[in-house]
């Protein structure tokens, strides 16, 4: 087992025929992933590269491919609309790797989530790197050669940060289950907490990474439910101690304002949760090594 | 994105928003005729510039104060002249001060009563929250703290907004009655208008206010814009002033790139934004200062690397650089040719650190070493922040590098 994706997933990519999107496409299934369809709008009745199946809708898409996970690389300004379409059509995992959605779309996207939804669908992002599953399945911008099946689920609001903690665990011949980026906007799917939870009922899942950043406070949120909930050791890492109060530090979700969101609050709730912090962003893997020798 | 507070007043009366009568003008004869045509006896006169502590602060000529109350027209023309085209220094513009290129003149206000009304968009409920309390012109976070009970806060659906009756409830819990409790119900559904149409962060009133002659007005504001919405809202992006930023940051959004400068010595080139911050952090870790924040994002061309030096270059402070890229999307080999045409166009004299890992990293690494630059490769984050603190410890300074 796994978390979210794995071998039969089904993939569709919206934005298939753009630069970023064919990109991603490809090395998705160069990697393993089960891509079977495209959207783009204008192009249905095409083939991406001989072979993937483009459609004008998702809707059809999914009635033609089967397909049950979908990946978002459609333009920022149409992102939130792609997302609401993929819903709607009845794909239960939606992986927006788009930056720069304004976030009232996010807003009200979440806002249809919750009205129009039953059991709305899982969304990742968006502005995050996405969700992979070693050996498995990639759903996302990720380079999949660092990760390695393993033992530990990473959950992380950046990026580049999440492939340096995997890498870490690699070179040190640590695999990890599943890895998942939810991505650095201020209103995003899935939270930290959500992924602990799902983290830590996989039972491939013995010990857990979170990243996080200034901002927010889902990082708090996590550890109060951790410290309740979660039987399986935690290590986690905050980024930004040393960001200015008041800037957005590249993601449009890490803004210290006033005395909210700063790394200290962060970490002092992570330690009084009894999660361990790694102390720089080199010693994430170390951390979690002493951790473990010590249970 | 900010603004002045006199596109906050242009944003406000455009949204119906009640607010003193005021102009914003650039010469002192403006200012004489401007004021000629307004009916109250005193006037402010408040010099336009992003930075607060606008009150204490001085000018470079020697003037003293950013904002004056003037009885007569001839007043406010003699304080517009003593401002325009002068250097405000605040406690928040740094030594440097700001230069004032434009002064507003709006009808002085008795003030009856002060209040605080703010529209943000919350990210726990993902939603838009407003927050009212009937102590004004104090700091929220602290009335926050000390006596909770005095803040109202109105949740607002994320589907169909802010409705009539909640702007009444708030009305209502700021003790308006009467006349001034429709004005304020009005003027509460109009700021929200505003906040959804012009796509806000954050709209802050502070002090909203009951006059003596018993008006409700809003009557200073800090309004905060989504970026990423701008390219919906002409009009708002249009009212961004350059001259308000750091240089270098305008330089560096022109091509792209997130650039946020800090007091530092050691430069650093990042790709990712938490990647970058992290980066920050372990130079301090190491016993460094971080000179900048900069992420050049997941998929940077040669052209904006090369550029990123020049800015990263400028900043007389730095004494050592360090690039750190972990290749997602980015290609390792795309940095290092970066690396290379921004030592052939600009001079690097400085030492730098490079630490590559990712997609093409051999491709990256191998152009490196045939380019035989002066350059310290390293193994890991920890490797690369050890030698960078250590360079900057080593190095001369700037002045010195360059001559060498």
């Amino acid at each position: 087992m796994s978390v979210l994706v794995d071998k039969n997933t089904r993939l569709l990519v919206q934005g298939i025929t753009g630069k970023a999107g064919a990109f991603h496409a490809r090395s998705c299934e160069e990697y393993g992933t089960n891509v079977v369809a495209g959207v783009t709008p204008g192009r249905g009745g095409e083939y991406f590269d001989h072979k993937i199946p483009i459609f004008d809708t998702v809707l059809e898409a999914r009635k033609i491919t089967g397909c049950n996970a979908t990946m978002i690389f459609v333009p920022a300004p149409s992102a939130a609309d792609a997302i609401v379409e993929a819903a709607t059509a009845g794909l239960e995992l939606i992986v927006c790797i788009t930056e720069g959605i304004p976030v009232h779309d996010m807003m009200r996207v979440k806002g249809i989530f919750a009205e129009s939804f039953q059991n709305p669908p899982i969304l990742i992002g968006p502005n995050c790197p996405g969700i992979i599953t070693p050996n498995q399945c990639k759903i996302g911008i990720m380079p999949g050669y660092i990760h390695k099946p393993g033992p530990v689920g990473v959950v992380s609001r950046s990026g580049t940060l999440t492939y340096e903690a995997v890498w870490q665990l690699t070179a040190r011949g640590i695999g990890q289950s599943t890895c998942i980026g939810i991505g650095g906007d201020p209103i995003h799917g899935m939270t930290q907490m959500d992924a602990l939870s799902l983290l830590n009922k996989d039972p491939k899942t013995e010990a857990i990474i979170m990243i996080g950043e200034i901002g927010g406070s889902e990082e708090e949120e996590a550890a109060l439910w951790a410290k309740q909930y979660c039987d399986k050791p935690i290590v986690a890492f905050i980024a930004g101690v040393t960001a200015p109060e008041g800037r957005r530090m590249g993601h449009a979700g890490a803004i210290i304002q006033g005395s909210q969101g700063t790394a200290a609050l962060k970490q002092e709730a992570l330690r009084a949760a009894g999660i361990a912090v790694a102390p720089s962003s080199a010693d994430i893997a170390e951390t979690l090594i002493t951790l473990l020798e010590k249970q | 994105m900010n603004i002045h507070e006199y596109q906050a007043k242009q944003l406000f009366e455009l949204f119906g928003v009640m607010t003193a009568k005021g102009s914003v003008v650039t010469t002192a004869e403006e200012a004489k005729s401007i004021t000629s045509g307004f009916l109250s006896k005193e006037f402010v006169v408040k010099a336009q510039i992003h930075a607060g502590g606008r009150g204490q602060g001085t000018f470079k000529n020697g003037f003293r104060g950013g904002v004056h109350v003037v009885k007569t027209a001839d007043e406010a023309s003699k304080i517009a002249e003593a401002m325009l085209q002068n250097t405000l220094v605040t406690h928040q513009t740094g030594p440097q001060g700001k230069l004032v290129g434009k002064v507003l003149i709006a009808e002085s206000v008795d003030i009856s009563q002060e209040y605080y009304l703010a529209i943000v968009l919350d990210r726990t409920s993902a939603a838009p929250l407003v927050i009212a309390s009937r102590e004004g012109g104090m700091d929220i976070e602290r009335v926050a703290q000390e006596s909770p009970e005095k803040i109202w806060k109105e949740p607002v659906h994320p589907l169909i907004g802010l409705q009539p009756y909640q702007s009444r409830n708030i009305a209502h819990h700021l003790g308006f009655r009467g006349k001034q409790f429709l004005a304020a119900s009005t003027l509460i559904l109009n700021l929200y208008r505003l906040f959804d149409q012009s796509e806000c962060m954050m709209v802050e009133v502070n002090p909203l206010v009951l006059t003596k002659s018993g008006e409700v007005f809003a009557l200073d504001a800090k309004l905060s814009f989504d970026e990423n919405a701008l390219f919906r809202h002409e009009s708002i992006e249009a009212m961004r002033d350059t001259s308000e930023e750091d240089p270098r940051e305008v330089a560096a959004s022109a091509f792209h790139l997130n650039y946020i400068a800090l007091e530092g010595d050691i430069a650093c080139l990042v790709n990712g934004a938490g990647l970058a911050m992290a980066t920050m952090d372990i130079i301090k870790h190491h016993g460094g200062e971080p000179a900048n924040f900069l992420d050049v994002g997941g998929g940077a061309t040669e052209e904006q690397v090369t550029e990123a030096f020049k800015i990263l270059t400028q900043d007389p402070k730095v004494k050592a650089i360090l690039v750190n890229i972990f290749g997602g999307i980015m290609h390792c080999d795309i940095i290092a040719q970066g690396i290379i045409n921004a030592f052939k166009t600009t001079k690097i004299s400085l030492p730098m650190i490079v630490r590559l890992e990712g997609t093409k990293v051999e491709e990256g690494k191998k152009l490196l070493q045939e380019s035989q630059l002066p350059l310290q490769t390293a193994s890991d984050l920890k490797d690369a922040a050890q030698k960078v603190v250590a360079a900057a410890h080593a190095s001369l300074p700037h002045s010195c590098s360059l001559i060498s």
